[in-house]
């Protein structure tokens, strides 16, 4: 009885001293949501009722979720499927892709000493700073001489180039594989690869899955690389393709109704995916992000 | 005589460390070259698609393209041309000007918030860090395409909002409110990664620290300005340098917007944007690298002025 009446005058100072926090980051909840809420509701009007409703921030009349689907994934032969699957494809090769690349330099960097490693590792710091948009118009016109832009592999080679992602994994691997650990399987008798994929991996596991999510991130939000190396629309990823719609739209003002209304669906379920990958990973990609700044 | 000095060395070498034996000598080797075919794929693809598209990228910037003279080889002449061509210099204040405005105000955000999230532990503290990191799992593209909704003054909640009171609300995208409603864009989609970031920095800070400032009578503010802040400045440096970074080259939100910004975003908004134009629109790809370069050095300069203001505090570079 005493110990809960106590406890329970302890906590109330602390929590009335938590209300002007909670008020502040009640506000910035609404401001982040404020778009998302948006979109949730106007996915399920018309075009009619997206522009002449009775308000943005509620429901119109009529509601109309499965009819703005259907027209979705039917509009010019389905061509959003298409969209979303070569979003998937381009972040999952990207991501593993440049994932793999990173573990095992990362771990070269940090477990081996050889002749080189620190102007190699000076050179890959200094092109993190490289702008990366910057090259996409090189690359483009590298690409072009090679007859290798409008392919799949347009998006997905450059996007196996990750520098950040190495660091991370050096600095990573640097602190969780511990030399004797690797020098003791060694004497056991197991191989340099062995060594890497049973012992020194598992140690690596947070980092690795946080640099396969953010890759994998960056693949799928990518704009500028894909709309610059692609022409034919059946390539596109997601992000361009609600691009080349957004902009079909405001071209012809009136007679691109229909579009509108593909648009805003069309973005609600296009951020599904990701959103539900952060939210069941997040366990790993809170900690993971660290990684970089506390060095 | 240098056979002689060489052998000194040698020797004086070798007797600060025990001579190798020629099996130790091959076990390095092997290491080395282990070490090597670690490193090897991304060496690879480091040269196939970062220094290749940039070297052949510079060689191409040298050379211009008329219709009578065909292509020459001009020297620097399109960076001469780029570092006084109006559109592009134009765009360079722009994205300097953005950034001097959009970082502070998202650093300020994110570290606010971030701090806030450290102190406060209940439920909604934690579905709060959720969401306000979400807009970063959502494409630029999507997150400008919702705000050029929200923006529009006939349909969006603005106009209905102005509308009540008889008024009409400013178009967020127009010549006049352009900066102030790229700068939300940009702050609503990029503060919450920011934030996750300190956060996770405040998180790894020995918490044995707060109990010895509570001893010594300091108060939760001065915790968190006396001890939290400086300890997580080295997050703070990482993400300012990638804020800046990314603002610089800014692309996605004003090139999906512009369609919709009734000509508050020109084609030269940006130096990006510029040298996307220029390249896909005009087909001078020789310009357009040579903007490009420019803007290469443009970040390079400023990243590098950044660093070496910050240096004294120490960098994640160094």
């Amino acid at each position: 009885m005493t110990a809960l009446t106590t406890s329970a005058a302890r906590r109330r100072p602390a929590a009335r001293r938590n209300v002007g926090p909670q008020i502040f980051l009640a506000l910035l909840v609404i401001y982040f949501l404020i778009p998302l809420w948006w979109m949730v509701i106007n996915s399920s009007k018309s075009a009619a009722g997206l522009f002449g409703g009775t308000g943005a921030m509620w429901f119109a009349r009529d509601i109309d979720y499965l009819g703005n689907l259907q027209d979705l994934f039917t509009y010019d032969g389905g061509i959003y499927l298409h969209w979303l699957g070569n979003s998937a494809l381009y972040a999952i090769a990207g991501g593993v892709g440049s994932t793999v690349i990173a573990v095992l330099a990362g771990y070269g960097f940090a477990k081996f000493a050889f002749r080189g490693r620190n102007l190699s590792f000076a050179l890959l710091l200094g092109s993190v700073m490289v702008p990366l948009t910057a090259l996409v118009i090189p690359t483009f016109i590298l690409f072009a001489n090679l007859h290798l832009t409008d392919t799949i592999w347009a998006v997905i080679l450059p996007s196996l180039l990750n520098p950040f992602g190495v660091y991370l994994m050096r600095v990573y691997a640097g602190d969780a594989v511990s030399d004797e650990l690797l020098d003791a399987a060694r004497v056991d008798g197991a191989g340099e690869v062995r060594t890497f994929l049973q012992v020194a991996l598992p140690l690596m596991r947070p980092a690795v899955v946080t640099v396969l999510l953010l890759s994998m991130v960056a693949t799928w939000n990518n704009f500028f690389l894909p709309l610059a190396m692609l022409s034919d629309n059946g390539l596109f990823p997601v992000t361009v393709g609600l691009g080349l719609w957004q902009s079909l739209a405001s071209a012809n003002n009136g007679g691109g109704h229909s579009l509108w209304s593909l648009i805003v669906i069309g973005s609600l379920v296009s951020i599904i995916p990701l959103v539900i990958a952060f939210l069941s990973l997040q366990r790993y990609w809170q900690g993971g992000l660290s990684i970089g700044s506390l060095k | 005589m240098t056979s002689a000095s060489a052998i000194a060395t040698s020797r004086s070498r070798r007797a600060s460390r025990p001579p190798l034996s020629a099996g130790q000598r091959a076990a390095q080797r092997r290491k080395a070259f282990t070490g090597w075919m670690f490193i090897a794929p991304f060496g690879v693809v480091f040269l196939l698609f970062l220094v290749a598209p940039l070297l052949y990228a510079f060689g191409l910037s040298l050379f211009t393209k008329g219709l009578a003279t065909g292509t020459q080889f001009a020297w620097f002449a399109n960076y001469a041309a780029a570092f006084t061509d109006p559109s592009f210099l134009r765009g360079v204040v722009f994205v300097v000007t953005f950034s001097l405005v959009l970082i502070p105000i998202q650093m300020f955000l994110s570290l606010a918030i971030a701090l806030v999230l450290d102190a406060v532990t209940t439920r909604f503290a934690r579905f709060s860090r959720l969401v306000i990191f979400l807009p970063y799992a959502i494409p630029a593209v999507i997150g400008a395409i919702m705000w050029g909704f929200l923006y529009s003054p006939t349909f969006g909640p603005l106009g209905q909002v102005f509308g009540l009171f008889g008024g009409h609300a400013p178009f967020l995208l127009d010549g006049d409110h352009v900066f102030g409603g790229l700068i939300n864009v940009v702050t609503w989609q990029w503060a919450g990664y920011y934030m996750i970031i300190i956060y996770a920095a405040l998180q790894g800070i020995d918490p044995t620290i707060y109990e010895a400032a509570k001893i010594d009578g300091a108060g939760p503010l001065q915790v968190a300005f006396r001890i939290k802040v400086p300890l997580v400045t080295n997050a703070l440096l990482l993400i300012l340098v990638f804020a800046l970074i990314g603002t610089l080259q800014f692309f996605t939100e004003p090139a999906v917007l512009r369609p919709v910004s009734n000509g508050g975003i020109t084609a030269d908004f940006t130096p990006n944007l510029y040298s996307y134009t220029t390249a896909f629109s005009y087909a001078q790809f020789n310009y357009a690298s040579a903007i490009s370069f420019a803007l290469g050095i443009v970040v390079f300069v400023c990243v590098y002025v950044f660093l070496f203001i910050t240096r004294k505090r120490g960098s994640f570079l160094s």
